[in-house]
């Protein structure tokens, strides 16, 4: 089985889907003839040429906004966002019109889009190329929004996205397109065909959307983790010596709560990770949920370790990130409680 | 792309001689005018009445630029609008009872009460919506456009919108990218003076909106939107262009409400006397009544009774709407997504 990284499974799937079905179209900022910032969409425009995949102007709204008309009229359009920093010209398009076309038309019309945007920091980006925008998807309804972390997930959930009837938004952690980061920046980065996850089968093949996947067995504690921040968690586990659950919920909306709810129902702790920032973050979410579900099993407070209320810095990178040492001393704190 | 004369201001086109239509053309613009005009007065009517809640935004005084757009376009090409839509919906044929029923919210509403006055659509009758955030779609037109090129068909996309959202920002995008792409996309732009309670000119640099995509070199062309043969005109003009692969143009439509903007606005921004001239000077619909009787086309009676059919129609469509049962609490949880 071949491996791949990140970048070269995301490739992939678009290729099998074009293959596939004539009406996935694929375009974006410099998308086709340079095949993308970050090189996922090269060599597309080559095999399936300008009409199906394409470069759009710098106009984030008229590309979403286009991309709904076109699949209002039953093409499949993948569309890539540069920065997911970039997003927010078409976020009025996004909740507005894709996310709610469905349901104001009463089924009679769809947006069935998917929205690729690489996203989340370590890259030295500051605040316009670092950002982790997922929770201001997950509050709209209409909405499904995906972040995998590995190469395989990465090819099996985006051919899911792009078949799914409903807008999906499509969050590729950048800091993961190379290799599993787990947070040691001052090490070399490990590439991904070290990593039995970047055997990546050819052909098509899916990993279903809403479906949370248990990175790690364990009993002393649960980790509700998702993109750069679930070997961040397999790090301070192995560096702490605590027996966590590490789960990656690949799917934000529809959340996986069965696997959350049996998952804590068994350890009795929860710890949630992200690296977005942490007021009204999607770790809030996860912490009510937990609660909700589970208040009768837990025998400790849940402890969220997140980026700071900060725009996302340049100088201090690694003073925001949550890297494995703060996620180790959640651990600690989880289990003393 | 006819050569344009720009009168400047929202001053209305001296259309000189224009293409005289005939007594069929005359008759199909005059029904289809005033069922609108009809429709219309009744939802204002019901509204009033309590039956309709919130935002309801009438079409009377604008009837003939839709009616003269859809005379000009064939079976499969899309229209789109914003939220001033009634008038779109039943230009395209859409049935009057659903647009109606929608209005007050019930189950037989073309979009079972989850859209209200703004959100309509028809997928039968190519009817792309209906969208209340004003210039948003405007994209999603050139989106469609896209889709007739990708599928090599030749149709062409309808996309209005008024002179308040021709100064929103996405639509420019949308120009640029109808333009680049020569995509069969035509942008009607209903200039009827005022986005709300504000003139065109306390919101506009250029209020020629004819000429907004100059810099993209789309062409753009003034119609006297009162006049329903002058629109068809132009629409006819403009579709020929899109359906040859020519690209995109601008039909800018020089017309008026005759109502507020919506049911809440008492129109202090404008004068009664501006609103009652356009009204005995420009009447779309009173225009072709005395060129038929004129021309001696047609007989008072034989009027009188085009009149009665389009009563009826609105008043069966007003009863449907008022004895519809609500939608089922249970609505409010389907077509949101699909199941995972």
């Amino acid at each position: 089985m071949p491996t791949m990284s990140m970048i070269e499974a995301i490739r992939d799937a678009h290729d099998v889907m074009m293959a596939r079905d004539d009406n996935v179209v694929v375009f974006g900022e410099d998308v086709g003839y340079f095949g993308g910032v970050f090189r996922c969409t090269r060599g597309l425009q080559q095999k399936y040429g300008r009409n199906r995949c394409f470069d759009t102007p710098i106009n984030e709204s008229g590309i979403v906004g286009t991309a709904i008309g076109m699949a209002a009229y039953g093409l499949r359009p993948c569309v890539e966002i540069q920065f997911a920093d970039y997003m927010y010209p078409a976020y009025d398009q996004l909740v507005s019109e894709a996310a709610r076309l469905r349901h104001r038309s009463a089924n009679d019309f769809s947006a069935p889009i998917t929205v690729r945007m690489p996203t989340g920091g370590g890259i030295f980006g500051a605040q316009t190329h670092s950002q982790s925008p997922e929770a201001l998807f997950t509050h709209v309804c209409g909405l499904k929004t995906v972040v995998p972390s590995n190469p395989y997930d990465a090819k099996g959930l985006l051919i899911s996205a792009i078949e799914t009837d409903d807008p999906v938004i499509f969050l590729e952690p950048k800091r993961l397109y190379n290799g599993p980061f787990d947070g040691h920046h001052e090490r070399p980065v490990v590439p991904w065909s070290k990593h039995p996850l970047s055997e990546v089968p050819e052909g098509y093949y899916t990993v279903p959307l809403g479906v949370a996947s248990v990175r790690r067995p364990g009993a002393a504690l649960t980790v509700l983790a998702y993109g750069t921040m679930v070997y961040v968690a397999e790090a301070a586990a192995a560096e702490t010596g605590i027996d966590a659950e590490i789960i990656d919920l690949r799917t934000l909306l529809p959340l996986d709560t069965d696997t959350i709810v049996a998952s804590v129902e068994k350890t009795r702790r929860c710890v949630i990770v992200h690296e977005a920032t942490r007021t009204s973050g999607f770790g809030a979410e996860l912490s009510a949920t937990v609660q909700e579900l589970c208040f009768y099993h837990l025998e400790a407070p849940i402890v969220r370790v997140t980026g700071w209320d900060t725009p996302y810095p340049h100088a201090q990178e690694w003073a925001y990130f949550p890297g494995p040492q703060r996620v180790g001393e959640a651990f600690r704190r989880v289990m003393e409680a | 792309m006819a050569a344009t004369s720009h009168t400047g201001n929202g001053q209305f086109p001296d259309a000189g001689t224009p293409v005289q239509f005939t007594r069929d053309e005359e008759l199909t613009a005059y029904r289809e005018m005033l069922l609108i005009r009809r429709f219309e007065e009744k939802a204002g009517q019901l509204y009033g009445m309590g039956f309709i809640g919130g935002f309801c935004h009438l079409y009377i005084g604008q009837e003939a630029v839709v009616v003269g757009m859809q005379m000009a376009i064939k079976p499969g090409d899309q229209v789109i609008t914003t939220y001033r839509d009634h008038g779109h919906m039943l230009a395209t044929g859409m049935d009057a009872k659903g647009v109606m029923a929608e209005l007050t919210g019930r189950s037989g509403g073309y979009s079972r009460g989850k859209g209200g006055s703004m959100h309509m659509f028809s997928k039968e009758k190519n009817f792309y919506g209906g969208h209340g955030i004003v210039g948003a779609n405007v994209p999603l037109g050139a989106g469609l456009a896209f889709a007739n090129k990708y599928r090599g068909n030749d149709n062409v996309c309808l996309t209005y919108f008024g002179d308040g959202a021709a100064n929103q920002g996405q639509v420019y995008e949308a120009f640029n990218m109808a333009k680049l792409w020569h995509l069969p996309v035509i942008f009607i732009i209903e200039n009827n003076r005022y986005a709300m309670g504000t003139a065109i000119e306390r919101a506009a640099a250029t209020t020629d909106f004819s000429r907004r995509g100059a810099s993209f070199d789309i062409p753009g062309e003034q119609v006297d939107g009162m006049d329903v043969r002058a629109v068809r005109a132009a629409g006819e003009r403009a579709v020929k262009r899109a359906r040859a692969g020519e690209g995109p143009c601008i039909l800018e439509m020089l017309t008026y409400r005759y109502r507020g903007h919506s049911m809440s606005d008492p129109a202090k921004y404008r004068t009664r006397e501006e609103v009652e001239r356009v009204r005995e000077e420009r009447d779309p619909i009173e225009r072709v009544r005395r060129r038929m009787l004129e021309a001696g086309m047609i007989k008072e009676d034989e009027l009188k009774k085009i009149d009665g059919e389009i009563r009826s129609i609105v008043n069966a469509a007003a009863e449907f709407a008022q004895n519809d049962p609500e939608p089922d609490a249970s609505e409010l949880w389907t077509d949101v997504l699909l199941p995972a």
